[in-house]
């Protein structure tokens, strides 16, 4: 459950955030590729190299969906179903690496607004990280 | 025995020379307090850690973060035995603080955000998975003596 507070926090860092899905989110796979080299199992099929355009093109996709969500935070589950059936039926991902994309992503959003990212948003961020995960594995059994 | 590259060596300790101990601390003792606030277990003599802006102000959580960073600092000067350099800490977290070494995965998290919001485009994606080696390293050595 979101206070008011953690809805506003969570909406002005997206805001910020909208400019640059695109590079961010190659970012935020970059460094799980780097940090955590087992998640490249799910991207045989794709140039996993740092700044690979496959891997931009990627990033934006997922940080997109996450603002999607984020644009509409009591209606997770419904924004989310496809993307939830999708992960369950077709990409079957351990849910594990939910948290290591989500832990990257927090890196990012450090890294890029270090005075936006307080505590406080870190916290709103950290837990709304966690519902789209949950959300995603959902359906897997 | 834990083997470090050259490169990693390098990314750790050109970081470590930069980083301001008790700011770092600070960070990322805050964070872990606010962002999992059932670590604030562990504080209950610490006096006020209730909400963000307490845990913010605290003189005792400002402090606890520098100790623990500054720990962190004998394990960056001895990376190839830092399971030695740890024992007695590792004892003293089971047996006397009875700390869940979950935390210990927290608190590295949490510092490695802060070095990320320090740092900015400095904190490269392998420099990023040096630290966060180490990180796994300090938390394996810290769990050690749990029995």
């Amino acid at each position: 459950m979101y206070s008011a507070t953690e809805k506003a926090l969570i909406a002005s860092i997206w805001e910020k955030v909208t400019p640059h899905t695109e590079q961010w989110g190659g970012e935020a796979l970059e460094r799980l590729f780097a940090v955590f080299p087992q998640t490249k199992i799910y991207f045989k099929h794709v140039d996993t190299s740092p700044g690979s355009a496959a891997i931009r093109s990627h990033g934006d996709k997922v940080m997109k969906a996450i603002g999607s969500a984020a644009g509409d935070l009591d209606n997770m589950l419904t924004t989310l179903s496809s993307l939830s059936n999708l992960h369950a039926y077709n990409l079957m991902v351990d849910p594990v690496n939910f948290k290591l994309l989500s832990h990257c992503i927090l890196v990012v959003l450090a890294n890029h607004l270090p005075s936006e990212f307080t505590p406080e948003a870190h916290l709103a961020f950290d837990k709304f990280l966690a519902s789209v995960a949950a959300i995603l594995s959902q359906k897997y059994r | 025995m834990v083997h470090w590259t050259d490169e990693e060596r390098q990314a750790i300790t050109s970081i470590w020379a930069e980083v301001n101990v008790e700011e770092a601390g600070h960070q990322a003792l805050t964070r872990v307090l606010v962002v999992y606030p059932w670590t604030q277990r562990y504080f209950s003599t610490f006096g006020n850690v209730s909400n963000a802006t307490a845990i913010a102000g605290n003189h005792m959580v400002r402090a606890h973060g520098k100790r623990v960073v500054v720990a962190l600092g004998d394990a960056i000067k001895n990376l190839d035995n830092v399971k030695a350099t740890y024992a007695k800490l590792s004892e003293l977290h089971s047996e006397k603080l009875h700390v869940d070494p979950e935390n210990f995965k927290l608190l590295g998290e949490t510092l490695i955000i802060s070095l990320a919001a320090q740092f900015g485009a400095a904190f490269t994606p392998d420099i990023q998975a040096a630290w966060q080696k180490l990180m796994a390293v300090v938390t394996a050595a810290l769990s050690k003596q749990y029995y």
